[in-house]
């Protein structure tokens, strides 16, 4: 990565692109800026999944020695925040923009910062702050520390050096930027309800995409969605990845964990877990997705030591 | 002498961090600083959230040169002793001196330490301060991460600044070089400050929007908060804690004043302050002139910046509060669709600890004992029916949304919806009470019902964890046990409350406990000895004070009484000389060994025996009559003042009044000196030493029955 950013906001001119006016335009110009300073452009996993971090991108490329430095889109599915399209600003299904820099880079919050200024936030016109904000997931073995971002007094992004994955240390650690987008768009296009954010600048509303989708979604949620079904298919992930990990296959066996994790998700929107079972689930669930992690570092760490002789796994 | 300037620059450190690791900076610069023979003065060391800085003036340049003798083995000794002794002080064999040491020529190793520039010791202590710095959570960052033992700090360390009297000192961390340039405010400033030293530092901070000294910081907030609302004609809420939060927060605080939707304020004034400072930092303002005192609908936040116009920066806090003040409404909203009672259902989902059940278990068992202590005990006198609903209501406000979000409300809550919802103000106000007191300056209930909740509260916390042996050890408390007991204490003081261990032991498990009842006495003694230390209360009059008879006081403000009785007795002279000859007759009879107890009370508990006759007899009878002898003046006046003044106190202990039992006592005082003074007390007689040593024991008896003085220290 070059020390010298480029700010894609120049090139909005040629473009057309308006991030004050467009959800689209903001995550094209956060793509422009983050491949302009050396990420790959990822789209989104093809898994339903509550957290852009679940992203193999994220979680396993966290993992080992080698540089790596992406972003990407990822939607984020959390059953249990459904509204059914009435709340202006809780959504079952939403985006979230992740980057991930490894090993992070010295000039990682400038770079942040250069990313805000791309999308139209000016620093000396609005309040950014930097507000202790530390993160665990106990599903992946991970915690890191960090802040959340605050633009005037607004969580916009949760900023993350990670310290741990899958129980191993991150050597050498990652910083992870997570941007939640509907909430920095009603930001910058001064928007109180999110289904009235524009789209695009040719008249479509976040509403016009996904009003009915919220609707139909928080309904199958929390009131149709066959709680029979979902208890079979959590057990068939559960069975499926310890298959995939006896067979050397962690990548699959990671992917089976995800599954067994959303689904769990809607079993707790569906109100079918008990106080006491949902201990047990979420046990269950760390099993699987700490010991698809250990698999893969595991599995790949004579090719990473090869590589990089002063690392080692522990 | 040299000033010495150290700058530690790093990305944004938490707010609540900053003090301690100020506090880390010093100790270690001084560790180090001292090990190496350099003399530090005061120092001044300055947080920012980017910063840590640490000025040293007047320095040394150099240490002093030293001279240092060792002993070594005597002239002769076998080669290997003597090599030894040469490698260990790392001298030649040559170099050695020999000196005469009791006759025996001895060798000895002379060493040398020249002076060592200040500077380089500064260069070697600065990477072992920053590698032994302790932070609450610390982590490592970028390239050199690549290995588990690079160095940690809170965040990454991004700069390092050491001038002696102006001069770079070199030092290399992690490839982090020390130089003299830093960076100014992170949107203010552009590019690097050059420092020449202690003198320009803050000032240059300060050209680029860095007030560097976090207590000037503090100033700015509190003082431009209060002003912003008084500007608006409000008084700001104070609170010290969010002044230094805001100060952690910012190198260029400013604070601004802002208004949110007046249909807020429906909800109660606590929910808002509460969102308002723990989720956004912000003060709150109250009404200055007609409405004094209730919270009007406007924040004060601080920013960091000195924005192009401030409008926007608060429109946008202002959004962020309407959102969170939305959420609150809606829970307040939300949890009253449903009664308290309904809540409470589902307390039996929550489970209170493994070995004890779920919260309605143990909602059962404050119910049961607040409505005995109203009704049995009359300790405090309250309403039956009352009591008993606050009780079984007090906890339901742990299921709704609002304590969900801000477990601080707990109690308030309940409180508010018990008013809603139309319950008896009694009742809703013991919801509202019962976990207090808290704090030291909490208030402590005196409303019967209020208390009667909060005792059976604190009682069930206590009985319970003390009936599966989880007792508080050193720091660990999970539990707030002992919080739990010193809110008993202060409830029991507050009220008068005249309440037996034993007997709350019998209500809370339906049969006498004797083993449990001593177990929490004890423990509720050893928090009173630390509540009264600071009103110079002795643990050790406590200590004289903790039976009641030959039995433990079972109740703990008896014992209070009598170890302040106590306490005001032997500060007085007659006291403090009433127990030096308590020590005295008690030493003679030890050493005699004399231990009958010709009066036939012996180690029976003369409280049980007060008021019989044999007893009364026995404290009062005149003794003297049985004597043998005709007994010398002092003996006899010793004997007329015990047998006014030992009847007396033993009626007043009985009756609980302590300091007149000791003003009773304090009668004695001349007669026992005088009878030290002029009787011989192992006379050649044995029938006159006999009587003499009863007398004592007599006399110690007397006083032992009013506190038991051998317990007394000193």
């Amino acid at each position: 990565m070059s020390s010298e950013h480029t700010n894609p906001a120049q090139s909005t001119a040629l473009t057309g692109r308006d991030p004050s006016k467009s959800f689209q335009d903001m995550i094209l110009t956060l793509h422009d800026f983050w491949a302009a300073n050396g990420c790959v452009i990822l789209q989104p996993y093809d898994m339903r999944m509550g957290a852009g971090t679940f992203h193999t991108a994220t979680t396993l490329r966290a993992l080992g020695p080698e540089p790596w430095n992406a972003a990407f889109v990822q939607p984020c599915r959390r059953p249990t925040d459904g509204r059914y399209g009435e709340n202006p600003n809780r959504l079952q299904h939403y985006y979230q923009y992740q980057v991930i820099l490894k090993p992070s880079p010295a000039d990682i919050q400038e770079l942040y910062l250069d990313s805000l200024k791309a999308i139209g936030i000016d620093p000396l016109a609005h309040d950014i702050r930097f507000v202790e904000d530390d993160w665990e997931s106990p599903t992946l073995g991970a915690w890191g520390l960090g802040w959340e971002v605050w633009c005037d007094g607004m969580e916009v992004t949760q900023f993350t050096y990670f310290q741990q994955m899958g129980g191993f240390d991150c050597k050498p650690v990652a910083g992870e930027l997570t941007y939640g987008l509907e909430r920095l768009a009603m930001y910058i296009q001064g928007v109180d309800n999110v289904y009235d954010l524009a789209f695009n600048q040719h008249g479509v509303s976040y509403g016009d995409v996904f009003l009915e989708n919220e609707r139909q979604m928080s309904k199958w949620n929390f009131e149709v969605a066959e709680t029979d079904a979902l208890f079979d298919l959590f057990a068939k992930a559960e069975a499926e990845c310890r298959n995939a990990l006896a067979n050397d296959v962690p990548i699959a066996a990671y992917e089976q964990a995800i599954e067994a994790s959303h689904v769990f998700n809607l079993l707790q929107a569906r109100g079918v877990i008990s106080v006491q079972e949902r201990a047990s689930y979420m046990g269950r669930v760390r099993d699987l997705a700490r010991s698809s992690c250990e698999k893969y570092a595991e599995k790949m760490a004579p090719e990473w030591a090869a590589k990089y002789p002063e690392w080692s796994l522990v | 002498m040299a000033d010495f300037l150290l700058e530690l620059r790093c990305e944004e450190i938490p707010a609540r961090m900053q003090a301690g690791a100020r506090n880390e900076l010093e100790k270690l610069f001084r560790r180090e600083l001292e090990a190496a023979g350099v003399a530090v003065g005061d120092l001044t060391v300055w947080s920012t959230p980017r910063r840590l800085a640490l000025i040293a003036k007047g320095l040394p340049s150099e240490t002093q040169a030293v001279r240092e003798e060792a002993k070594g083995p005597p002239v002769g000794a076998p080669d290997q002793a003597v090599d030894g002794f040469c490698r260990k002080n790392g001298v030649e064999r040559e170099s050695l001196e020999t000196r005469d040491v009791k006759g025996r020529a001895t060798y000895f190793a002379v060493i040398e330490k020249p002076g060592q520039a200040v500077s380089d010791l500064l260069a070697a202590a600065i990477p072992v301060i920053i590698r032994d710095f302790s932070w609450p959570k610390s982590m490592r960052w970028g390239e050199a991460s690549i290995s588990s033992e690079s160095t940690r700090w809170v965040r990454p360390l991004s700069g390092i600044i050491a001038l002696l009297d102006g001069e770079i000192v070199p030092c290399v961390t992690d490839g982090l070089g020390c130089g003299r340039t830093t960076k100014g405010h992170r949107f203010h400033s552009n590019g690097e400050i050059t420092i020449d030293g202690a003198d320009d530092y803050a000032a240059k901070l300060r050209d680029a929007f860095v007030i560097v000294d976090h207590e000037a910081r503090a100033d700015i907030v509190r003082e431009g908060a209060r002003k912003a609302a008084s500007e608006a004609g409000l008084a700001l809420v104070e609170d010290e804690g969010l002044v230094i939060e805001n100060a952690g927060l910012t190198e260029w605080p400013v604070p601004l004043l802002g208004r949110f939707d007046e249909a807020y304020l429906d909800v109660p004034p606590e929910v808002i302050q509460l969102t308002a400072r723990v989720n956004q930092k912000y003060f709150v303002c109250e009404d200055a002139a007609n409405d004094a005192g209730s919270l009007a609908n406007a924040f004060v936040c601080t920013a960091n910046i000195a924005a192009n116009d401030p409008a926007v920066v608060v429109d946008g806090n202002r959004k962020v509060l309407a959102a969170r003040l939305s959420d609150a409404r809606f829970f307040w909203e939300l949890d009253q669709k449903k009664t308290l009672a309904e809540h409470a259902k589902g307390l039996e989902r929550i489970t209170f600890h493994e070995k004890l059940g779920t919260v309605a278990d143990k909602v059962d068992r404050v119910a049961k004992l607040a409505s005995w202590l109203v009704f049995d005990a009359k300790e405090p006198n309250g309403d039956h029916n009352l009591t008993r609903q606050a009780a079984e209501l007090c906890k339901a406000d742990l299921v709704t949304e609002m304590v969900g979000e801000f477990p601080e409300l707990q109690g308030l809550m309940g409180g508010y919806y018990a008013a809603k919802e139309g319950l008896p103000r009694e009742v809703a106000d013991a919801i509202r009470d019962h976990y207090k007191p808290v704090g030291q300056s909490d208030d402590v209930p005196t409303a019967p019902t209020t208390v009667a909740v909060s005792l059976a509260d604190k009682l069930d916390n206590l009985l319970s964890f003390f009936k599966i042996d989880i007792l508080p050890t050193g720091s660990k408390d999970p539990f707030a046990l002992r919080r739990a007991a010193l809110g008993y204490i202060r409830l029991v003081q507050a009220n008068n409350l005249k309440l037996s261990i034993d007997t709350v032991v019998h209500a809370w498990r339906g049969n006498r406990d004797a083993a449990l009842a001593e177990k929490l006495t004890a423990f509720l003694l050893d928090r009173l000895a630390v509540q009264l230390r600071d009103e110079g209360v002795r643990h050790d009059y406590i200590a004289a004070s903790r039976d009641w008879g030959s039995q433990p006081d079972l109740r703990i403000d008896r014992v209070e009484a009598r170890a302040r009785a106590l306490t005001s007795f032997l500060g007085s002279e007659d006291g403090a000389n009433l127990l030096a000859g308590y020590k005295r007759a008690a030493n003679i009879l030890k050493k005699e060994e004399w231990n009958a107890a010709p009066d036939g009370l012996g180690e029976e508990d003369p409280l049980a025996l007060a008021g019989k006759p044999e007893f009364d007899a026995a404290m009062g009878g005149a003794k003297d009559a049985g004597l043998s002898y005709t007994p010398e003046k002092a003996e006899k006046a010793l004997i007329d003042a015990l047998d006014i003044a030992a009847p007396k106190a033993a009626d007043c202990v009985r009756l609980e009044r302590f300091e007149d039992a000791m003003a009773a006592l304090a009668t004695l005082r001349a007669p026992i000196d005088a009878f030290f003074d002029e009787v011989t007390v192992n006379d050649d007689d044995p029938a006159k030493r006999t009587a003499r040593l009863d007398l004592l024991a007599r006399f110690t008896r007397a006083v032992g029955n009013v506190a038991d003085f051998s317990r007394i220290e000193g």
